[in-house]
């Protein structure tokens, strides 16, 4: 499905991230990186810190310490002024720029109720990137298709299933071209039966070659879809491997102890 | 029983109470308009981190909320011009003073309206437009607000209401409203009942009216595609009426 062995420069990267909240110390110096085309699936036990480092990844919420690198270039933050001090955090305005980039599909889906399916997916590209509207209807319909819902354009979230606005959302992040997309635990809130559809959208989307970080508990999906799998625990990165060797021969006790809860 | 029908109907369509009834609507729109407006930039002051912009709109609401209607009216009227000369040209009529004052009053109850409809709307509905590199700007306009209007329109309808009839009180300040209209011809005549019945008549049809808009309006805020299953989306109302 990819190319590990190209030295290409990654896509995206983080170097040591750290994040508290009051006393907690979420995250505890994360890094990787991840390549044009990779899908990296992330597990770990809830609270370990997973969807922490979504968030600032997505630069949605600003990191402690550490970076975040894009094609090798840090973001999320302006380099220290003339004396050279501490790299500071972008105003809010100037992040969503940087955010365009990055796409994100969250746990509940997070579709804008007031607008049909169409119309979530074409939000991004008329505010965002100014698409004339003809044009962003276009391509939202074109998006609405891949992810199987040509049929339910004019449907509001209220009147799709729970499968059905995650697609939506898989598309509304899609249609803005992003370097890397992020899913944040996307069938954990889905009923059993939904989870298949969800997850064979994604399947496909890795098949083209997109870039994907997925946070996940579908062990399953992280084996057959995913070149990388890695097992967060305590705000760290405990094991990194690909799927075979993450599965049938780990090297962490605390990987083992994991799989066999979820096994 | 004392009750004239002739001169009750005569005041209903006495052109009198047509002006004084839309006089007491007119300032009603008006102040509510500009409550809306202030009271959106209070709720944004109460709802941001900021401290001093906490602190500057929670004084305005508590000011506001303490203070009689009728005592910011006559204040308006009586005392801003003694202190600013411009205020006491021409233009500044009792019409203006009596929007204004009621405006800078209902901006603190409009506020807290405002305010909870914003703190309404999920936590993951902000964070998805971020996600989408929409500015702040555009969050607001765009997902928030849109959301927020729907739960904040039923108590607004009742906020405007209640300024219909508040729009009484600027008889203070000599507006020609409703109220007034039939308070002068009691005066005159002194037929209590066949004057004031027939401002109990206008009253209800405003409010009938009102509430005939108000769930018109409403309707707007269905998001549902069913009335119209197959239509284009793009020709879908999707609530966005209103900014578009």
């Amino acid at each position: 499905m990819s190319e590990t062995t190209a030295p290409a420069s990654p896509v995206l990267s983080v170097r040591n991230l750290h994040k508290r909240y009051e006393d907690q110390h979420v995250l505890r110096g994360v890094g990787f990186d991840i390549h044009k085309g990779q899908v990296k699936a992330v597990l770990g036990p809830s609270g370990s810190g997973k969807s922490t480092m979504l968030r600032l990844m997505a630069l949605l919420e600003p990191a402690d310490d550490g970076e975040i690198l894009l094609h090798g270039k840090r973001i999320g933050v302006r380099e220290g002024g003339a004396r050279g001090g501490a790299a500071v955090a972008l105003p809010e305005r100037e992040l969503a720029k940087e955010r365009r980039n990055i796409g994100m599909v969250f746990q509940k889906f997070n579709l804008f109720p007031h607008l049909s399916a169409c119309r979530n997916v074409m939000l991004g590209l008329t505010s965002v990137k100014g698409v004339p509207h003809k044009d962003a209807e276009e391509q939202a319909m074109a998006m609405l298709a891949r992810v199987g819902l040509s049929h339910r354009s004019g449907h509001f979230p209220s009147e799709l299933s729970g499968g059905q606005q995650q697609r939506v959302a898989i598309a509304r992040a899609l249609v803005m071209n992003p370097d890397v997309l992020l899913f944040d635990e996307p069938t954990s809130a889905l009923d059993p039966e939904l989870v298949g559809e969800v997850l064979d959208v994604m399947e496909s989307l890795a098949q083209d070659g997109m870039t994907m970080i997925v946070v996940t508990h579908e062990v399953r999906f992280a084996r057959r879809v995913a070149d990388e799998v890695t097992l967060f625990d305590g705000g760290v990165i405990v094991e990194q491997a690909a799927p075979d060797d993450f599965f049938d021969n780990p090297q962490h006790e605390r990987t083992r102890k994991f799989l066999s809860h979820v096994h | 029983m004392e009750f004239d029908v002739g001169i009750f109907l005569a005041q209903l369509v006495n052109p009198s109470y047509l002006s004084g009834a839309f006089l007491s609507v007119a300032v009603a729109v008006l102040s509510l308009v500009l409550a809306t407006v202030i009271g959106f930039v209070v709720a944004l002051g109460r709802t941001s981190r900021s401290r001093i912009g906490q602190g500057a709109a929670g004084l305005y609401t508590w000011f506001f909320r303490a203070i009689p209607a009728l005592l910011v009216l006559l204040i308006i009227w009586n005392a801003l011009p003694q202190l600013f000369p411009v205020l006491r040209q021409e233009w500044f009529s009792p019409f203006i003073a009596a929007f204004i004052g009621l405006g800078v009053v209902e901006a603190a109850f409009m506020a807290e309206i405002i305010r909870s409809a914003l703190l309404s709307v999920d936590e993951g509905q902000a964070l998805a437009g971020r996600a989408l590199g929409m500015s702040p700007a555009k969050v607001m306009l765009k997902v928030i607000l849109p959301q927020a209007i729907r739960i904040a329109l039923p108590p607004t309808g009742n906020e405007f209401i209640g300024l219909v009839k508040f729009s009484s009180l600027a008889s203070v300040i000599s507006l020609q409203e409703l109220l007034t209209t039939a308070q002068v011809g009691v005066n005159i005549t002194f037929r209590y009942a066949e004057y004031y019945a027939a401002a109990i008549v206008y009253y209800l049809i405003i409010v009938s009216l009102l509430t005939l808009v108000q769930s018109q309006v409403e309707k707007k805020f269905v998001w549902t595609s069913r009335k119209k299953p197959r239509k284009l989306p793009a020709q879908e109302p999707a609530g966005q009426g209103v900014f578009s």
